[in-house]
């Protein structure tokens, strides 16, 4: 979707402020909400490309407005209503709805743990055939989805070269939407920083960019 | 706001009806009490999350693989051909790590690692993504004008040094491998380790004697 969230190239953000002697969490909420969407991931109701999703989702100017956990809660909130696992009902009144039975957490300590160290490989050792080989001159989609895609709009429609093959993955586009993964070749594809941003861009500079088959055509 | 916009009005409506609090630490800590008493979240569970983010994983990890590879010339190659394996090696991988991609720093290249549409961050080796990554001013910057974002954080490059900015919207999480700083010939991997900057690994900084100790 053309959200607020693809904001590469866009001006007027202002100047970046770092914080020297930053803690992992600023106040405490920040850290349990960001545990609780690991947790309820456990679930397994939805996907990290249904989370970034979610988050996509949330209006322009809220999503502008709001620090990077208060989008996870949001975000969070409306994964666990649009999964049946709460009710809007029972996020504004704070309380189980009446008779409703008590679940088992999907995730112990223990699993929690393990799926952070395991990890989850979005990478599928399949035998999909690869449309481009490295070397090769590629051209970007011109395409808008309104659902989720990964292809920045900022690189819609450029021309580039693959750069190196990383193997098959899982297809966010549909995974993001819960129709498949339609595993399918991801490529490093190295576009010239003037192709993208013209000649006020450095001459020798670039940006990579790991793209799916669905995004690319040959050049 | 223009009365022929239908939905933004809808939204407004919707929004101005929600009777949760709109402080984020309230709005949390009644969601955790639901999700708790739901039986839908373990709080043992979510207090090992928060403390394996805290203290376990950060940019000690990625700073160790570094001094490796610095120390290391065949972990290095190992490193650079083939990252998830070397990383593990050093005992780290895992979320947001699955798949990883390394990149190396010269004095002809210069890499910057950003994520335009979210913030995706490599987890193991560097922790949680400070602010300034999942800011709107950084992710909007540093794909058209890597220089004035470098310049920011003052790191002034020379015209003739190529920028390579990897945009990790994918899958695949990078680290920058900084270049080993001159005086540090024949100094242990923890003394090397000790040098190495979160930002130097994001590609915002360069490694100096004169940072010892921190890795923000």
């Amino acid at each position: 979707m053309n959200g607020v969230h693809d904001m590469g190239g866009m001006h007027g953000m202002g100047p970046i402020v770092e914080d020297k002697n930053e803690p992992v969490f600023h106040e405490e909420w920040q850290g349990r909400i960001f545990a609780m969407n690991l947790a309820m991931g456990a679930w397994r109701k939805w996907n990290i490309d249904a989370s970034r999703h979610a988050r996509e989702l949330i209006p322009p100017a809220e999503y502008l407005r709001m620090s990077y956990y208060e989008k996870w809660i949001d975000g969070l909130i409306e994964l666990m209503v649009k999964s049946e696992l709460v009710t809007r009902d029972e996020i504004e009144s704070g309380a189980p709805a009446g008779g409703s039975a008590k679940a088992v957490p999907a995730a112990t300590r223990d699993l929690a743990l393990a799926r952070i160290s395991t990890g989850l490989p979005a990478k599928r050792n399949l035998d999909v055939p690869a449309r481009f080989k490295s070397g090769q001159r590629v051209r970007t989609r011109i395409m808008h989805p309104v659902g989720h895609t990964r292809l920045p709009r900022y690189a819609r429609g450029r021309f580039g070269t693959i750069n190196r093959d990383h193997g098959v993955f899982l297809f966010p586009d549909t995974h993001a939407h819960f129709l498949g993964e339609h595993p399918q070749h991801v490529y490093s594809v190295c576009f010239a920083a003037r192709e993208l941003w013209g000649a006020q861009a450095g001459e020798k500079d670039s940006v990579y960019l790991d793209l799916w088959d669905d995004y690319l055509e040959p050049a | 706001m223009s009365p022929d916009l239908p939905h933004t009005h809808q939204h407004e409506h919707e929004h101005d009806h929600q009777a949760v609090p709109s402080d984020p630490a309230l709005r949390v800590k009644a969601l955790e009490s639901l999700l708790v008493e739901k039986g839908l979240v373990d709080r043992v569970a979510l207090d090992a999350l928060v403390d394996a983010f805290e203290h376990k994983i950060g940019p000690r990890n990625g700073a160790r693989v570094v001094a490796r590879a610095w120390s290391d010339p065949a972990y290095k190659d190992r490193l650079l051909s083939n990252a998830d394996a070397a990383i593990a090696e050093m005992g780290y991988g895992g979320m947001q790590g699955e798949h990883m991609v390394v990149v190396e720093n010269s004095p002809t290249v210069h890499n910057l690692v950003v994520c335009t549409l979210c913030s995706c961050y490599p987890w193991p080796v560097l922790g949680l993504p400070p602010v300034w990554y999942k800011s709107s001013p950084y992710r909007s910057r540093a794909v058209i004008d890597p220089r004035g974002v470098l310049r920011e954080f003052g790191l002034e490059l020379a015209e003739d040094v190529e920028v390579r900015v990897w945009d990790s919207t994918a899958e695949l999480r990078y680290l920058v491998l900084p270049e080993r700083p001159a005086g540090t010939e024949g100094m242990s991997e923890d003394a090397l380790a000790a040098l190495v900057t979160r930002n130097a690994m994001v590609g915002v900084g360069k490694v100096s004697l004169s940072k010892v100790g921190s890795a923000a």
